[in-house]
């Protein structure tokens, strides 16, 4: 078979074999778009304006073009009682990629961003250690450092698709509190080793300068293993909604425990039980328990393109695409439906995909111009499928908003209109 | 307190001539820290700044406080946002009453905190959100007392103090699964 000219269709309502991402040239959108006209007469070509007269020089810091669009984040008003509390969002589906911006990356703050003088600044480990030690930002730019590239997502992420009517918004509104970014730092573990960990120890607990020094807790296991002090983000100094001069960053789990304005690390024998892992970011049972300590990220994908609020202004090709993550390992495998989940076709997914970050899949479809149901189910490197939403919400309580990783379902009208549904 | 030694001259004391060694295929030379810069502070020297508070107690600072001497400084400043018995409003949530077994459930200090240090630790850090860390902690262990003394869990004159605080036991203490070691 052509398959260059014939498109395998691998599942219904129009989903396209992956081989033909790159393989579909005009003669096979052709064939299968197939009573939808090409694209109008290009017409003359004139040497436009710009090409004519010299532009602008360098610039000290780069800015995005004015005609790129509106690509900002989707940030919520201030707090009318808890001032600088709050949250912006990633414009998700406005990114193409797997690396989010340092100006575009999630925000959510307990009291504000405070700004720090790095010179004024103390990190500190005390608590169940041989020595208590003081470190400088001097100091910690002095250390070995290592670089890696980690997802962060708020524990509450997606959590508006738990209530019970599904809300006209768009992919940044309900899954937005997610980025991606290359961080550099110290390993925890060498300034723990510095300091002298003691045999009672198990927890340390962290709390950062803001106001309201906001505090975690974390099994010393696991800041013993790839938990960093972040110093850099994509390269430069860490921005200040960020945590700057620095954060603790805990690669999978819940972006609360990577706290920032990192100040203090208590070496404990047990957790602190900080306001914000007990009043918050607990899972209420259907039976009225509740899960404390929920860390790691499950396993999820979220289609950002064609995406909520969206318009398909044409019949024929379109590219699926999204991005998937999971706290557990690597994304693995993707798969999509475009029939509402009765059959699905693999994706594609980009080599090269690491361990607890941001994978980009893709996958062509053939829009017929009738309605459709677009999902995406991803499945890590330690087997773990994304859920239905039906599923995850029997297993809690419905008043529970946190570590909602459920499947995403768009619906696609005949009209072209995309909306944010649950099926 | 925060006196800085001369990076350079730590490093050498922490082994710069051991890295150099080991540049040429010594690896095992390796001190553990190639680098060892943190200055040697003491817990006395944090005594003022270390704020966490545990279940155990341990850390939690001099002093007392009754719920019936509470109710002024709530009424002065945490009731405009929690409501004058704690009922909460717009924007600020309810610290008593509720229970999680309703539909919806109302989470609230008393219905749903584990741990009576948990109040404490959060009030003397982060409230009020205007003036976080403004409250004495004579005014924090009066605080916690008023409010749980309106969820009903101490009574009004219950002295609030760095051996009572720990003892005392919260309506939903048993409601949480540790799931850190899944």
């Amino acid at each position: 078979m052509d398959t260059k000219n014939n498109p395998q269709h691998v599942a219904g309502n129009g989903l396209i074999h992956r081989r033909h991402l790159l393989g579909l040239g005009l003669a096979g959108i052709g064939s299968i778009a197939a009573g939808s006209a090409l694209g109008a007469d290009a017409g003359m070509l004139n040497i436009p304006s710009w090409s004519k007269i010299p532009g602008n020089g360098p610039s000290e810091y780069g800015t995005p073009s004015p005609f790129a669009g509106d690509v900002k984040r989707l940030a919520g008003g201030p707090s009318a009682t808890a001032p600088g509390s709050g949250v912006s969002r990633t414009p998700l589906h406005l990114l193409r990629g797997t690396i989010t911006p340092n100006s575009l990356h999630f925000e959510r703050h307990h009291s504000g961003v405070p700004a720090i003088d790095p010179a004024q600044h103390r990190f500190v480990i005390h608590g169940l250690v041989r020595q208590a030690l003081s470190f400088t930002y001097e100091d910690l730019l002095a250390y070995p450092m290592v670089s890696q590239i980690y997802f962060l997502e708020c524990s509450g992420n997606s959590g508006a698709n738990t209530v019970a009517t599904a809300g006209d918004t768009n992919a940044a509104a309900i899954h937005g509190l997610l980025s991606c970014a290359e961080w550099t730092g110290v390993r925890l573990s060498t300034l723990l080793a510095e300091a002298g960990v003691t045999d009672a120890a198990a927890w340390i607990t962290a709390t950062g300068a803001d106001a309201a020094s906001m505090g975690r807790s974390i099994p010393l296991p696991k800041a013993l293993d790839d938990v960093m002090i972040a110093l850099y983000q994509n390269g430069e100094p860490i921005r200040p909604e960020q945590g700057y001069p620095m954060r603790l960053f805990v690669p999978g789990w819940e972006g609360n425990v990577s706290v920032k304005w990192l100040t203090q690390i208590k070496v404990a024998d047990a957790p602190a039980h900080f306001r914000d892992e007990t009043s918050k970011y607990t899972d209420l049972l259907p039976d009225g328990k509740s899960l404390q300590f929920t860390y790691p990220m499950g396993v999820k994908s979220v289609i950002t393109s064609p995406s909520g609020q969206m318009k398909l202004l044409r019949q024929g090709i379109h590219e699926i695409t999204g991005v998937a993550w999971s706290g557990h390992g690597a994304i693995r495998r993707v798969e999509i439906s475009a029939d509402g989940g009765r059959t699905w076709a693999d994706a594609h997914i980009e080599a090269g995909q690491q361990h607890l970050a941001l994978a980009r899949f893709r996958l062509p479809w053939q829009w017929s111009g009738a309605p459709a149901i677009l999902q995406s189910r991803a499945t890590d490197s330690s087997n773990n499928v994304q859920p239905s939403r039906e599923i995850w919400m029997a297993a809690y309580n419905p008043a529970n908003r946190y570590h909602y990783n459920a499947i995403q379902s768009w619906s696609v009208s005949a009209q072209g209109d995309v909306t944010n549904v649950y099926a | 307190m925060f006196m800085r030694k001369p990076v350079f001259m730590r490093a050498l004391a922490a082994g710069v001539f051991t890295l150099s060694v080991a540049s040429i295929g010594l690896a095992a030379d390796l001190p553990a820290n190639p680098v060892a810069l943190g200055s040697p502070i003491t817990e006395a020297q944090l005594a003022d700044w270390d704020l966490i508070v545990a279940p155990d107690g341990d850390n939690l600072p001099d002093g007392s406080g009754t719920a019936a001497q509470g109710q002024m400084i709530y009424h002065q400043k945490c009731a405009a946002c929690h409501g004058t018995a704690g009922e909460g409003a717009s924007g600020s949530p309810a610290l008593v009453g509720g229970s999680v077994s309703t539909t919806p459930p109302l989470l609230t200090v008393g219905s749903y905190w584990p741990h009576a240090s948990t109040l404490f630790d959060y009030v003397r850090r982060a409230m009020p959100p205007t003036a976080p860390k403004s409250l004495s902690n004579t005014e924090v262990y009066q605080l916690t007392a008023y409010v749980l003394h309106l969820h009903g869990v101490v009574a009004e004159d219950f002295v609030l103090d760095k051996n009572t605080l720990p003892a005392v036991q919260m309506p939903n203490r048993d409601g949480f699964i540790d799931v850190s070691a899944n």
